[in-house]
């Protein structure tokens, strides 16, 4: 499926995604997280938080 | 066979975990923890799953998930206690003390001033670490008098007040790697060196994952020390100190696993769902 990279406008294609899943783009390197897949939408990756980890 | 993965990014783990659930004929649902709504009422109900999978990428979500479903009648994973505990770095220390499991040193104070004497009095040098915090974050090691003073002043200016809660570690002289040792249930089913030039190992710091194997030894430690916090599905953390030998640093209880699975051989998400349906069904017996 086509996508539209939210920082950089770059055309993406995304094979087997999941909603919830980060992605990377190629052209610009930002973190994307897949907020739905069904239409496709995309938006900048939340930044890490203080409690994040393992 | 109903289960759920609690989860706020679908990582490489969180997809392996599905792709070995739906390996066995169980599609689990995706519970996004941007959404949950828990509520503590009379009528509350467990939600509609045998076990949950807790794999919050935020460890406060996680813990108080855990601390509501479990109080709704869930089975979950880890367990809320086991989770609280390991989610602590001092709480961690307690357990593993009281179960008598080998650690580095350890001090703990609540003001710069104690803290400076804590450090001086176990001579240098010393890591000062944040009891709760994760993947490498803030660890300062710390080397002489000068560099103590200007981190305790930066942690009590800067820092939440989580950061004056000084913990304050012995430095232990590792070879350029540590061991992380994956303990399911009752088992170490494998481990990696995590090799590293700088002294801080871990993978998302760019640590190298090699397979360790797992001695008589390393497995009875990573063991003991899983079950002094509650046992369940942990990553054991071990330094190697020239002359202690094998010292238990930390305990990881929503581990990432995916550059472990290749250099081990071992299919680690493999062994964390037949644990989870293992826990299920011996709730439902």
């Amino acid at each position: 499926m086509n996508a539209t990279c939210p920082e950089c406008e770059a055309a993406l294609t995304l094979n087997d995604v999941l909603r919830g899943e980060i992605i990377t783009c190629p052209e610009c390197g930002a973190e994307l997280e897949v907020i739905s897949v069904e239409p496709i939408q995309l938006e900048l990756a939340p930044m890490e938080q203080e409690d994040w980890g393992e | 066979m109903r289960v759920g993965i609690i989860a706020s990014r679908i990582r490489v783990e969180e997809k392996l975990l599905l792709a070995a659930f739906e390996a066995r004929g169980i599609t689990p649902d995706l519970i996004n923890d941007d959404e949950l709504i828990l509520s503590l009422s009379a009528q509350t109900k467990p939600l509609p799953y045998d076990v949950i999978l807790e794999r919050s990428v935020s460890t406060s979500r996680g813990l108080y998930a855990l601390r509501l479903l479990e109080m709704a009648g869930n089975v979950v994973i880890n367990r809320w206690q086991v989770a609280n505990t390991c989610a602590d770095k001092l709480l961690t220390s307690a357990a593993l003390h009281e179960a008598g499991v080998p650690q580095p040193e350890i001090e703990v104070a609540f003001t710069t001033e104690s803290a400076l004497r804590a450090i001086e009095r176990m001579g240098y040098p010393v890591v000062l670490k944040p009891v709760i915090g994760s993947w490498g974050r803030l660890l300062a090691r710390i080397n002489d008098r000068a560099a103590a003073e200007a981190v305790l002043e930066h942690k009590e200016v800067l820092g939440g007040y989580q950061h004056s809660i000084f913990y304050i570690q012995r430095y232990v002289n590792k070879p350029n790697r540590d061991i992380r040792a994956f303990v399911v249930g009752d088992q170490c089913i494998c481990a990696i060196y995590r090799n590293s030039e700088h002294w801080i190992t871990n993978t998302a710091r760019g640590g190298k994952a090699e397979n360790c194997p797992v001695t008589p030894e390393l497995g009875a430690l990573a063991v003991q020390a899983a079950q002094a916090v509650g046992g369940g599905v942990l990553a054991v953390d071990v330094l190697e100190d020239p002359e202690r030998g094998l010292l238990v640093n930390e305990i990881n209880h929503t581990m990432e696993f995916r550059n472990s699975i290749a250099p081990t051989g071992v299919d680690i998400p493999a062994h964390i769902v037949d644990y989870a349906l293992r826990c299920a069904t011996e709730v439902s017996a």
